[in-house]
């Protein structure tokens, strides 16, 4: 069975709207940075294929995906170290009781 | 014989990763959760395997599968580490569920109203490590983006442990 591009398009399509909706939908900061992390393996699926279907000698589409993965780390990194920053003041993590800037 | 990305693997990988993602939706205990999201990232560095992108899948391993589950695992043992915490009340919110489903259904209409005419075919060069790295430190290639990434890392590094220390607030 041949597999073409558009498979892996739509795979990466699905994740990212199962992360979409991660983000979207959940309470706990720690869920939606796992959700911002299911979206940009999506976003990696998606440059990987590309760039073994439509540039296999350039390789653009690995280069993206290498810088796409330092950003996300230093994203988790951060984001992870502002939760911890943010428990350590409130004394808890949840999105719904970030509410001091409210007005 | 052209090559080809084996059909049967690339639905076993799909099915685990989106398989995967929807049980890191629903895991109402968010221990669980995280190893689902490690379950995802296993299954897509297999899915770069298949397209040839072995560094790749190897990074997306030691930096995903490790080292970001590990940060995961640490800050929900701090955050959330009453049982009360970790367990989630079930979560369903319509109006995201609407607006991912909008968003994929459109998403899946482009694919198929554009189609990728070139790259039906899989090319027959296959990119090996030793080009990757030679065009990554190259001058004329990425080694410019690949100083300024590392400086990015450092940059948050400095900034995590700057925000996470014991201050006097």
């Amino acid at each position: 069975m041949r597999v073409g591009v558009e498979p892996f398009l739509m795979l990466a399509a699905v994740l990212f709207s199962l992360g979409l909706y991660g983000a979207l939908s959940k309470k706990a900061t720690v869920q939606l940075l796992m959700s911002l992390e299911l979206m940009s393996i999506a976003v990696n699926i998606n440059l990987v294929a590309l760039s073994r279907f439509v540039t296999p000698q350039t390789m653009e589409g690995l280069f993206f995906a290498i810088f796409t993965m330092v950003v996300s780390a230093a994203e988790i990194g951060l984001g992870l170290g502002l939760v911890l920053a943010i428990y350590r003041q409130a004394r808890t993590s949840e999105v719904t009781n970030l509410t001091e800037l409210k007005g | 014989m052209a090559p080809t990305v084996s059909g049967v693997a690339f639905a076993i990988l799909a099915a685990l990763c989106v398989g995967g993602a929807v049980g890191m939706l629903v895991a109402r205990n968010i221990v669980h959760a995280a190893f689902w999201l490690l379950e995802v990232t296993i299954a897509s560095a297999g899915l770069f395997l298949l397209l040839d992108a072995d560094y790749v899948a190897i990074v997306q391993l030691l930096v995903y599968a490790v080292a970001v589950a590990i940060l995961m695992i640490f800050s929900i043992m701090i955050t959330l580490r009453r049982i009360e915490d970790a367990v989630r009340p079930r979560d369903f919110s319509a109006v995201a569920a609407a607006l991912s489903t909008v968003f994929c259904a459109s998403m899946l209409w482009v694919l198929r109203a554009f189609p990728q005419a070139p790259s039906q075919e899989l090319p027959a060069v296959a990119p090996d490590v030793a080009a990757l790295g030679k065009l990554l430190f190259s001058a004329q290639g990425w080694s410019l983006p690949f100083e300024i990434a590392s400086l990015i890392l450092t940059a948050a590094l400095v900034g995590a442990v700057w925000w996470t220390k014991e201050g006097d607030e």
